[in-house]
Order: C-alpha cells, then structure tokens, then sequence
C-alpha cells in the first residue's frame, strides 16, 4: 500500500541509484576538499599557501558557472570557513569572499555560459582579482596598517595563469565522474 | 521526505545564498568579538587533520627518499670525494671544538658558573605546510598529552640547524608553530660577538629584516644572529641565522632553518623563562581554556606583536 503510494519515477529507481546520484552530487565538493587537503601537504613549494584561496576561487567560478546546484552557497560557506582555519584568516572572511565570488558569478552566468572561453578566462581574471584585493583590504584592516600588497598581486597572477590548466581538470571531472546522468 | 510546492523550492533556493551571506558576516563578527571560538575550531581542526597528513605524509617522503637513492647513484663517486674532503675537515673542528670545550668547563668552573635549567623538549614531524597569503605556519604533530597540552603553547620551535618558530596554537594531537618570516614575528635578537642588540621582524618573505639596532653598532655583514633574552620571551643564544645587506642597504637575517623544506622541528618549553610581557603568561595560558598567542596574533595586536 504504501509502495503504491509513491510516484512511479521514484518507485523505480533501486537504492544503489540513489547513491550514485548522491556521489556524483558530491564530486565537486569532494574535489574541492581533496584539493585544500593536497595542497596542505610539506612538499616544500614555495608560497605554497597562496595556491589554496586561489584553488577554492577557481572550484567555486567553475562549478557556480557549470553546475550550480551541486555547489549551493552552505558548501561554498563551509569551504570558506576551513579556509579560514586553515590559513589563520579572521574566522568568516573567506566564506564571506567565497559566497560574493559566487553571487557575482551567478550574475554574470546567462551571458558566461554559452560564450568562449576566453571570456569566462577573462570573467575569472576580474573577479579572482576582486576577491583577493577584498582580502587585502581586510587584512590591512586587520593589521591596522596596509600589509605588503605583492603577495596578492602573486596571488591574483597565479590564479588568473592556472585556471585554464584548474578548468581542463575540472572539466573532466564534469563530463566524467560528476556526469548527471539524462536517463 | 517533505514535498515543496515548486514556487516555494524557488523562493528557497533564491534565498539560501543571501541567507548564507548574512550567516558568514554573523560569523566574521563573533570571530572577531571571542578570538576562543575561532581558536576552538581551529585547534579542532587541525587535531583532525594532523592523523590524516600524517597517514599520507609516510608515501610520499618515502617516494621523496626512493627516487632519491636512484639519484643519488650517478653522483655517487663524486659525492664520496666530497664527503672524504668534508670528514677531513670536519674532523680538524671537531679537534677545535673539543679543545674550546674543555677550555670553556675550566673558565665556568673557575668562576663559578650556575648552568641555566636545561628546558624540556621533543621532536615532532612536520605534517602540513599551512598558513595564508600573510601567515606562515606549519603544524608539528606533538606526543599524545601527558598532561596539560597547553603548557607548550609559547615553545621554541628550532630544526637541526636553527631557530624556526614559536607555538601559537596547541591541540592535544598537533601543534601550530608560527615561523619567524611570518608577517606576525617579532623577534629580541643579539648580533655578533657584543650581543648588540636588535629586532629581527618577519615580512611575509624568505628573510626576516632587522630593526631597532643602534646607530652605534650597525650589523656588520656576515654577523651571527643569536635570540637574545631581552622582554624573557626566549631564552639567549639560541642561533637564528647570518646578517646580509639586501641590495636596498637594508639589513636582513639569513635563517640557518631550513623554512622552506622543514621536516622535523624540537619543541623546547622554557616554562620558568616566560615573563609577564609576553602576550600570554604561562599560568594564564594553562588556565584559560582557549588562551593562546594565537588569539593575539588575529586580533591583530601589530603593537605587541609576539614578544
């Protein structure tokens, strides 16, 4: 009786179904956490550290701009605050960035999507540059005085000069294992 | 599973990111209004993550030391001569050292010299490189706490070779050292033979500079960089590095630590060393539950720094 009660599409689907769907739901998000992790690790590279804000700008761009539903703004928070910890940033501030990133990128998603992809190249290089100069800007005020600014200035070309290489990994995984299946 | 009417859904999904946005600000003014909960989570977090790194950190030195050894094996003959030359060497200074030793035990015993309280140590492994665009930390993985972990919270960080940084942050697997490049770091130091004195500042670079030394006796190139006891923070003569002129005849200290490649760090604690100036007494950091330097170090206490 109860079994009746259910629609037909979801009646049909087995539970391993739904723990598939469930996985590649979270691909993106796993990503994201598996790469902070990675780059957590002493390989000795220097300014290793700048690359983990720069990795998260560049998840949180390409799966707010391809698959938005997979990266809703409580993971992007959540992402923000483990930034937070992790780099000894005042608790809140890269969540805040993160979810401004994804606003801004939500915006602009109608006119990004379906043009090349040197403009969504150009569009990452705006607003990575925005948010790591917003970073700046509170860690100055942080410091009650302005902190060297070249970091950011490195930080914001290493991002802008990584993402094609970020947006070819990224793009496999979407056509790979985070597919949604059309069936 | 609760159905939604689609217009609701729509509403829903609409509002969850400004809704996350106003939590977040919530969030950044709570930080900023009780450093403990920050540090709470924080300390948590890195007591999670210290196992796990260390679970991943085994293969990769041990990849790191395999592709090493077959390296190693073209420049093998040369590498030998090398050493043989080094030992010879070596060998004289030691023969040197030997000789200043005893003649130093004969001085001290003549004056009657009182030997400072040796300070407690361990080794931990560094685990992760972690830090910020302005921060630069690593966390140790520490001993499983006998006792109160919060006693190492000050401790002076040092690798082989020389001084690498100071624990801000103790949990009761791992601890975060703050290295001395950090923005943060300022550090009393003494330079070459007459302890003159000065301050050593990290400045987010490779090498900290010097500031606050007397016009009398500028740091002269190639001077040894010791700590100096000065405000009872760190304890004297530990080595810290070598004076060197940058091109804008600006004084820098080259640190003997490795800080770039660190893999294992001794923690000394100098528990009768710390004074009332340092930011966080020891007695205050062993009652406060989330007392720590850290707290001082975000609230952005640039003034005091961390003496």
């Amino acid at each position: 009786m109860v079994l009746s009660r259910r629609p037909a599409s979801r009646r049909l689907l087995p539970s391993w179904r739904w723990l598939d769907m469930a996985a590649r739901w979270l691909v993106p998000f796993i990503l994201l956490l598996l790469g902070l992790f990675i780059l957590g690790m002493p390989f000795g590279i220097p300014g290793q550290a700048m690359f983990r804000p720069l990795y998260a700008m560049g998840c949180v761009y390409f799966w707010s701009l391809y698959r938005p539903a997979s990266l809703p703004a409580p993971l992007v928070a959540l992402t923000g605050l483990l930034l937070d910890m992790l780099g000894l940033t005042p608790l809140g501030v890269w969540a805040v960035l993160l979810l401004l990133l994804q606003a801004a990128t939500l915006g602009l998603r109608r006119y990004l999507v379906p043009s090349r992809f040197l403009w969504v190249w150009a569009g990452f290089a705006v607003l990575a540059t925005a948010c790591a100069s917003l970073s700046w800007l509170v860690e100055s005020a942080v410091h009650h005085g302005f902190v060297p600014a070249f970091p950011i200035l490195c930080e914001c070309l290493l991002a802008i000069g990584l993402y094609p290489a970020l947006a070819i990994m990224l793009i496999r995984a979407h056509r790979g294992p985070a597919a949604l299946e059309h069936t | 599973m609760v159905r939604l009417s689609i217009p609701l859904r729509q509403v829903l999904s609409r509002l969850t990111l400004p809704t996350m946005l106003v939590v977040c600000l919530a969030v950044v003014l709570i930080g900023q209004a009780d450093q403990g909960v920050s540090d709470f989570l924080s300390n948590g977090l890195d007591d999670v993550l210290a196992p796990a790194y260390m679970l991943v950190s085994g293969p990769i030195r041990a990849v790191e030391q395999g592709t090493g050894a077959v390296g190693h094996l073209f420049t093998l003959n040369a590498e030998n001569a090398q050493l043989r030359e080094q030992n010879k060497e070596l060998l004289q200074w030691q023969e040197v050292a030997l000789a200043l030793q005893a003649q130093n035990a004969a001085l001290k015993a003549s004056l009657h010299f009182v030997p400072p309280p040796a300070p407690k140590f361990f080794t931990g492994e560094v685990v992760a490189d972690l830090g910020g665009v302005y921060t630069r930390s690593v966390l140790v993985l520490t001993p499983p706490a006998n006792g109160d972990p919060k006693v190492l919270i000050g401790a002076v960080a040092m690798d082989g070779r020389g001084l690498a940084g100071r624990v801000i942050d103790v949990g009761s697997r791992a601890a975060r050292v703050l290295l001395i490049t950090d923005i943060n770091s300022r550090i009393p130091v003494a330079i070459g033979a007459q302890g003159a004195p000065a301050l050593m500042v990290g400045n987010n670079g490779p090498d900290p500079i010097l500031t606050y030394w007397s016009t009398a006796q500028p740091p002269a190139e190639g001077a040894m960089v010791l700590t100096s006891a000065q405000a009872g923070a760190f304890p004297p003569g530990l080595p810290v590095g070598v004076v060197h002129y940058n091109s804008e005849n600006q004084p820098m200290v080259l640190p003997l630590a490795d800080l770039s490649a660190l893999r294992m760090l001794r923690l000394f604690s100098y528990p009768n060393e710390l004074s009332a100036l340092t930011p966080v007494p020891q007695d205050a950091a062993r009652q406060g539950g989330g007392a720590s330097l850290a707290n001082h170090r975000r609230a952005g206490h640039h003034r005091g720094a961390w003496f």
